[in-house]
């Protein structure tokens, strides 16, 4: 899973059903120790998470399609947690 | 899923029986601030989307299954225009 920071809410209309109703953030992934790291996506939120909001990202196809109980969903980034903290300790730093 | 802007469209007529009718459009990626981001890659439209509009994309197998025809060799899906973003 991944660290990431959502950035914008993402709003569209015409959109493939399963979409519909969905929450769709921009994601900007994270290092451990919060600066940005490769390409921003597109998640969609399954836990009420804000802009600004540092978040665990689930990107795995089969679990997302488990998580929202369709078979065909074309979606693999889902938000997961909402991250409060993260304690890292690394030797000699 | 990624974020891109349509960018062109891309014809080829001898295409898999699988992706028969399945239109190919150019997407540009594009970072938070919608900003070009990398190389333009070639997906499947599954929405009706036009050159100039911010879309989304499904990547691997996900794009698969919003084509008519599910059983597919396709790894990158349109699956949303975007109207606008807002911070």
């Amino acid at each position: 899973m991944k660290l990431a920071r959502v950035v914008s809410h993402v709003v569209s209309t015409q959109k493939h059903p399963f979409y519909r109703g969905q929450k769709t953030f921009m994601v900007k992934p994270l290092r451990l120790d919060g600066t940005p790291e490769g390409p921003t996506f597109v998640a969609v939120d399954r836990v009420q998470s804000g802009v600004g909001d540092w978040v665990l990202i689930m990107q795995e196809g089969s679990s997302a399609r488990a998580m929202f109980g369709e078979a065909e969903a074309p979606v693999r980034s889902v938000i997961v947690g909402i991250v409060d903290n993260v304690d890292l300790h690394v030797e000699g730093k | 899923m990624i974020p891109g802007r349509v960018v062109g469209r891309l014809v080829a007529s001898q295409a898999l029986a699988a992706l028969e009718g399945v239109k190919f459009l150019l997407v540009q990626p594009v970072d938070d601030a919608l900003a070009d981001a990398g190389a333009p890659v070639v997906a499947c439209d599954a929405i009706g989307a036009n050159v100039g509009e911010a879309v989304f994309m499904a990547q691997g197998r996900e794009a698969t299954f919003p084509l008519p025809n599910t059983f597919n060799p396709a790894d990158l899906t349109i699956v949303a225009i975007v109207d606008h973003v807002t911070r």
